[in-house]
């Protein structure tokens, strides 16, 4: 059980910087997600955690000790692989016995290891195969055999799912869990795969062109996502944008107006809030996702503290079964709402949409960085 | 792969595609027949008398049998002077072919696992100089090599034999292993490192074991181009420590006024054997170890 520290981590492949300046601090036993589309440097991160790349600038540290130099092999570190990278020629035995044999671990000891973590993984009868006779689900299961039988100081992870079927990875994204939860050990994980982020990690860095971007709870990022790109990026579909300019603040209800189209204007009350950060007439880019966004109803007047309404027309409707996407079109711009599917309405029909305003983040329209709720919270 | 297998271009509907399978298979016959005869009338001349083959003439069938000529051939006809057969310098080239054939294929398979897995600046450059090795005839390095053998005093022996045969099949040892290593994936590699595995126990416990398809085509590679190489070993060994291509030589060019047709073709065709055992046992492999692309 470690904790890991990683300083202005910079690194250059050749003249390309791939990190512009890393700085996170995992503590003990937390499940770290790095999450990014590719090419975000979340790979290369991992790496120079592992050891395998070496960092351009900056430091690593497990245990406030300085590892830069310090090979894999010696960071006590265990990875899982996207390939699973199993010996092929090795039995499953034999491909968790490797570390250990590396490290001269005594028989007996070995034996006992592999036995305790086949257990626990459930994968004594597969014990005698070698790879290539074993399915996708379960060579991701002895690669994180292989991973846990050294009882390492820190687990990596790198995109271990992504080679999985739809319905195999949720299963496996469990089991990863449930094995969290159960060993508690230091993790960084990483994945493009927002739903594992939000689901797996106890904080998430969602990685973009090099930097951190933010470095939070699952529930903060995607609830006060810190620009626009980390709200568009985590959440599925994403979330709306639509430009506004800030009316009132001063007043005792302060609102946004939604920039024209079609002629009409749309004012929306804001959270009290967010409107102190605010002086009138300012731009601001409103984000609601679509779930805050939906076909109004009585009951929402009662339970939403700071309800705005809109009406739109609708262009498309994808029911998905257990809601029903529905893209309208508001102030000119197309914006996804999440429906009831026995509330779902017909294409060309104009809707009364409920948008929950306590819900909605507001950002600088310039810097696309989230503008804070001063004073409030 | 099924589909390539089973897929016959020829098998085309109507009496066109049956009349040009026809005709295809009897070129091929053909083909095979002009290839096979040489060979076929040197076996059975290795088993005519000489009065036979001067009566009916190198190319006719045979009208005597016997495995005499091979007997003499290997054990008590002259060459050179000494009348021991082809024995002695059939030992010679396989002292000269085993060393050689193990450490060019060892090196070989070091080089292509350094210069695949732990690649470093210039690596790929100094790939690229060794590989100019295949394209340089030998020739050119003769000169090079009566220096170099003649500096280590292996003029005429064969460790020097053995010495020019391994650093002339780096080249080829080199490219088949490298370029059959680079498939392997780099994340094994990255996984024994961090599960403490060094330089030789990752290449000992996961590369090697990965290597047989490549390790017998460069072994058949390296043993075939050894065994049957003439010119270096034609200028640089003489006498009794001539290997058997050489002794070929000596042997049909005596001098004497008889030609022993029978006898010259059974040595010929004894110190043909080994590498068409080679090629006969580890065919299979060489084809489908060039052929196999990435591993699973």
């Amino acid at each position: 059980m470690a904790s890991l520290t990683i300083q202005h981590v910079k690194k250059n492949f050749g003249s390309v910087p791939v990190l512009k300046g890393i700085d996170l601090e995992v503590k003990t036993g937390e499940f770290v997600v790095l999450v990014g589309p590719s090419g975000c440097g979340k790979s290369t991160l991992l790496a120079i955690i592992a050891g395998l790349e070496s960092v351009t600038e900056g430091e690593v540290r497990i245990d406030q000790r300085v590892v830069n130099s310090v090979p894999p092999k010696d960071r006590d570190i265990a990875m899982v692989f996207q390939s699973y990278a199993l010996y092929p020629t090795m039995t499953v035995r034999g491909n968790m016995m490797f570390g250990m044999e590396s490290r001269g671990v005594p028989k007996p000891e070995r034996e006992k290891a592999v036995a305790r973590v086949a257990e626990l993984l459930r994968i004594e009868n597969l014990l005698g195969r070698k790879p290539n006779q074993l399915s996708g689900g379960q060579r991701q299961r002895v690669a994180m055999g292989r991973a846990l039988v050294r009882d390492p100081k820190l687990f990596l992870f790198d995109e271990p799912l992504s080679n999985l079927d739809a319905k195999l990875r949720v299963e496996m994204r469990t089991e990863i869990k449930k094995l969290y939860q159960t060993l508690g050990k230091t993790t960084i994980y990483v994945t493009h795969d927002q739903v594992e982020a939000m689901t797996l990690a106890s904080r998430i860095a969602v990685m973009h062109q090099g930097l951190v971007q933010q470095f939070a709870e699952p529930r903060t990022v995607y609830d006060r996502p810190a620009n626009m790109f980390v709200a568009s990026f985590m959440g599925s579909p994403p979330m709306n944008f639509l430009p506004a300019k800030i009316t009132g603040s001063g007043a005792a209800s302060p609102a946004v107006v939604l920039a024209e189209g079609n002629g009409e204007t749309n004012q929306l009350p804001l959270a009290q809030g967010i409107a102190k950060s605010g002086s009138d007439g300012r731009p601001v880019v409103l984000g609601i996702r679509p779930e805050n966004l939906t076909r109004y109803d009585r009951r929402h007047t009662e339970e939403t503290p700071c309800l705005g309404t809109i009406e739109a027309e609708v262009e498309v409707v994808e029911p998905t079964g257990a809601e029903t996407m529905v893209v309208v079109r508001i102030a000119g711009k197309e914006v996804i709402a999440r429906f009831e599917p026995n509330a779902a309405p017909a294409v060309g029909e104009r809707v009364k949409l409920a948008v929950d305003m306590t819900k909605a983040c507001l950002f600088d329209p310039e810097t696309e960085t989230l503008i804070d709720r001063a004073g409030s919270d | 792969m099924a589909d390539a297998a089973t897929y016959d271009p020829l098998r085309t509907a109507g009496t066109w595609g049956r009349r040009a399978k026809i005709i295809v298979y009897a070129l091929l016959t053909l083909f095979a027949l002009v290839y096979l005869l040489p060979f076929t009338i040197v076996v059975l001349n290795s088993f005519r008398d000489l009065g036979d083959i001067s009566r009916n003439g190198l190319i006719g069938l045979p009208h005597s049998f016997s495995l005499d000529y091979w007997i003499q051939a290997w054990s008590t006809f002259c060459v050179g002077g000494t009348c021991e057969g082809i024995q002695p310098f059939f030992y010679n080239s396989v002292a000269m072919v085993i060393p050689a054939t193990i450490i060019s294929t060892a090196i070989g398979a070091i080089n292509g696992y350094v210069l695949s897995k732990w690649r470093f600046p210039g690596s790929e450059v100094l790939f690229g100089i060794m590989t100019l090795g295949v394209f340089m005839p030998g020739q050119m390095v003769l000169l090079p090599w009566a220096q170099v053998l003649g500096f280590l005093g292996l003029t005429n022996s064969i460790p020097g034999l053995v010495l020019i045969h391994c650093v002339q099949g780096l080249s080829f040892t080199t490219l088949f292993c490298r370029n059959y290593y680079v498939n392997i994936p780099d994340d094994l590699i990255k996984a024994a490192r961090i599960d403490g595995a060094g330089f030789w126990r990752i290449f000992r416990k996961v590369v090697l074991p990965l290597s047989p398809p490549i390790i017998i085509v460069t072994v058949i590679w390296q043993f075939t181009n050894i065994w049957n190489e003439f010119l270096f070993a034609f200028i640089f060994s003489s006498g009794t420590h001539q290997p058997i291509t050489v002794a070929l030589v000596a042997l049909s060019g005596g001098g004497t006024a008889v030609h022993q047709y029978n006898v010259e073709s059974a040595a010929v065709l004894i110190g043909a054997l080994p590498p068409l055992l080679i090629y006969l046992f580890g065919g299979r492999y060489f084809l489908r170890g060039l052929t196999q692309g990435a591993l699973k």
